[in-house]
């Protein structure tokens, strides 16, 4: 069956389509995770099999007064998403013309990649799959989605787990570069990773 | 629900089209308002199909419509009709269109009792449309006859029609008169009131949920001509591939909209101001195209982990698989009757345009380009398929007629070409050129002349002519 979802006016020219979410569209997305707060004994949200008893008033620990020394790893669990992906650790891998082949310079990236993917086990990635604006749109598309899942095949063979790992091919749209030369080129024929829980 | 959808729906529809024919009346003067309808005009009772001698292209004129009211509005809507007709007439090249500017001349008539015959034939002219417009409570009324100019002194009508509605879209009278007079006379049908779907990036608007600068692509309509061009989707979100219907009242596209940003076919019933959309896949899902007959979409996918071409019902449900190789398998166009499916394949090592039964049996390679992309099918009597080749470091528009294999190219390195549709009667297509900057689309005839540019703002792909 269709998911219909509508929307009308009473405008004589009922031309414009409402954009509606989508009422099942948050279905197979990843809840998004946050950072896990402070330990607390607190059991917020526990099951109904728990007995109601009520949990005897706790202490409030005391802020520390200097936090810790932020390693690097903190900093990046902490970020959001946005910022994350502003300065991402999985660093794009760019190809050949009208190629999905992963160069030896991109199996360098995808190894890095791999290894950050490891260190944060709970980050799902999509992966944009783009060409430059020289092929037609539609095969395009195709190649997109080629490169995206070569990315991700050499990803899985790394050990990383393919449910993290989904695939968008995006074509020529949104060039990295919007330029019209080899080296924009260059950078558009890429597949892109990004993070989309963590 | 059914039920007030249809009403909501037929409602909006009406405002859209803006015209009502009340009858159509018959030819013989006068006063026409005596004459009892005759519903369809039955060519028998016409009696005139109005030629030129010797075979050579029938000469026609088009002036001004007569004002009956006297105010500065129907003064305009009586200029647009009659511009908008002429050019609709001139687009088929059935007529020779005595050129406007030259009738200066000739005494505009009052009525259509006096309307100089004589001077009209010396002009050159072998027919003369003359129409009038007059306001009413509800909008205008618009009568139009079709005069033989070939034997004056019978003042002859080869056609007569009278139109009322609102008057917001004058140009609507023109398109409609104009399909009107290529079908009773020509037996041609017109393409003056189709619409032609593309992609837009005009907005400027951002797309959400990423950090990247990425403009949303929304589906637009316009007019054949490029007039009344308008937004039809609110996708915030890549939006393209668009695919009429062929009761031309829904767009399917392919939409990035979801929330976990896997294209997916959505449908857009734009007089309805519906959406619906295939049920979800846990892969892509692209490109929809609807079969002639409307009752299914082919489109193609990635959800069995490779590129395949697939058909379902109109609401996506018992989806067929077609094809199984390797390879890329995109681009599904379906052959006129219905039972065919043209496609693209690089199995072969370059992508082609292919061939197969809508059972995926049958497969024939019908291109041996460097580079083919999006065929699209041509209408009946045409047996045609028109595609994207590369020629060079771009791309041109070339058509291949089936059974000889001849292959005939329409544009010659003029930027890139791409992404062809064609005009619901096979007489032009509708394609997308860089030659004049950006991404706009373009329209030429089937000789591969009289080129217009549609669109103007922003990047414009992807076009789709209605039905």
């Amino acid at each position: 069956m269709l998911m219909r979802s509508a929307a009308r006016r009473a405008a004589p020219l009922v031309l414009t389509v409402l954009a509606i979410a989508v009422a099942a569209c948050g279905k197979k997305t990843p809840p998004v995770a946050r950072a896990v707060p402070p330990p607390s004994t607190t059991a917020a949200g526990s099951p109904a099999v728990t007995p109601r008893v009520p949990p005897p008033p706790e202490a409030v620990p005391d802020p520390a007064v200097v936090p810790p020394e932020p390693v690097r790893e903190d900093s990046i669990a902490s970020a959001s998403l946005d910022d994350l992906n502003r300065n991402s650790p999985i660093k794009p891998v760019f190809f050949e013309y009208d190629s999905s082949e992963i160069t030896s310079e991109g199996k360098g990236i995808l190894d890095a990649n791999a290894a950050a993917l490891k260190k944060y086990p709970s980050w799902t990635i999509t992966i944009e799959g783009h060409s430059d604006e020289r092929g037609t749109a539609e095969y395009n598309l195709a190649l997109g989605e080629r490169r995206a899942v070569a990315a991700r095949a050499y990803l899985v063979s790394l050990g990383i787990p393919g449910e993290r790992l989904r695939t968008v091919s995006y074509g020529k749209e949104f060039p990295f570069d919007p330029g019209h030369d080899d080296a924009a080129w260059s950078k558009n024929r890429r597949a892109h990773f990004v993070i989309t829980a963590k | 629900m059914n039920r007030i959808l249809h009403t909501i729906g037929a409602v909006s529809i009406a405002a859209g089209l803006a015209i009502v024919v009340v009858s159509a009346r018959s030819q013989q003067p006068p006063p026409a308002s005596e004459q009892p309808p005759v519903p369809p005009q039955q060519p028998g009772e016409i009696g005139t199909v109005i030629t030129a001698d010797g075979g050579a292209q029938t000469r026609i004129a088009v002036p001004d419509f007569i004002a009956l009211s006297n105010d500065a509005e129907t003064d305009r809507v009586a200029k647009t009709i009659a511009q908008v007709l002429f050019d609709d007439l001139n687009f088929e090249h059935d007529y020779a269109l005595i050129p406007r500017d030259t009738y200066a001349t000739i005494p505009s008539a009052k009525t259509f009792e006096d309307v100089p015959l004589a001077r009209w034939r010396e002009l050159g002219a072998d027919a003369v449309v003359v129409g009038t417009v007059q306001k009413t409570a509800a909008g205008i009324l618009v009568q139009v006859r079709l005069f033989d100019a070939r034997r004056p002194d019978q003042r002859q009508q080869a056609f007569g029609k009278e139109y009322s509605g609102s008057a917001a879209n004058p140009r609507s009278y023109g398109h409609a008169i104009s399909d009107e007079i290529h079908l009773v006379q020509r037996n041609l049908h017109g393409v003056a009131r189709t619409k032609i779907a593309f992609a837009s990036d005009r907005d400027g608007e951002r797309v959400g949920g990423t950090i990247e600068s990425r403009n949303v692509k929304e589906i637009y309509i316009s007019d054949y001509d490029g007039a009344n061009q308008r937004r039809v989707t609110t996708g915030r979100s890549l939006n393209i591939q668009p695919n009429w219907s062929p009761d031309a009242k829904s767009i399917a596209y392919t939409s990035y909209r979801n929330r976990d940003g896997l294209p997916n076919i959505f449908i857009s019933h734009i007089y309805q101001g519906l959406l619906d959309q295939f049920p979800k896949a846990p892969e892509q899902t692209f490109q929809p195209s609807w079969s002639p007959d409307g009752t299914r979409i082919a489109f193609w996918s990635t959800r069995d982990g490779n590129p395949e071409i697939y058909v379902a019902n109109r609401d996506g449900t018992n989806v067929r698989r077609l094809t199984n190789n390797g390879g890329i398998d995109q681009s599904p166009t379906w052959s006129p009757n219905g039972t065919q499916i043209a496609f693209i394949s690089d199995r072969t090592g370059t992508p082609q345009v292919w061939v197969m039964g809508t059972d995926g049996l049958g497969l024939r390679k019908v291109t041996s380009e460097s580079y083919a992309d999006r065929p699209t099918w041509s209408p009946a009597p045409y047996n045609e398929i028109a595609y994207t080749a590369r020629t060079g470091p771009g791309f041109d528009i070339k058509v291949i007629e089936l059974a000889s294999g001849q292959i005939r190219q329409f544009t010659f390195g003029e930027g890139t070409n791409e992404s062809p549709a064609w005009a619901p009667n096979g007489r032009h297509l509708a394609f997308t050129s860089t030659r004049s900057g950006k991404v706009q689309v373009f329209v030429i005839d089937r000789a591969g002349k009289n080129l217009k540019q549609i669109t103007n703002v922003g990047n414009n792909e992807k076009p789709d002519w209605s039905k």
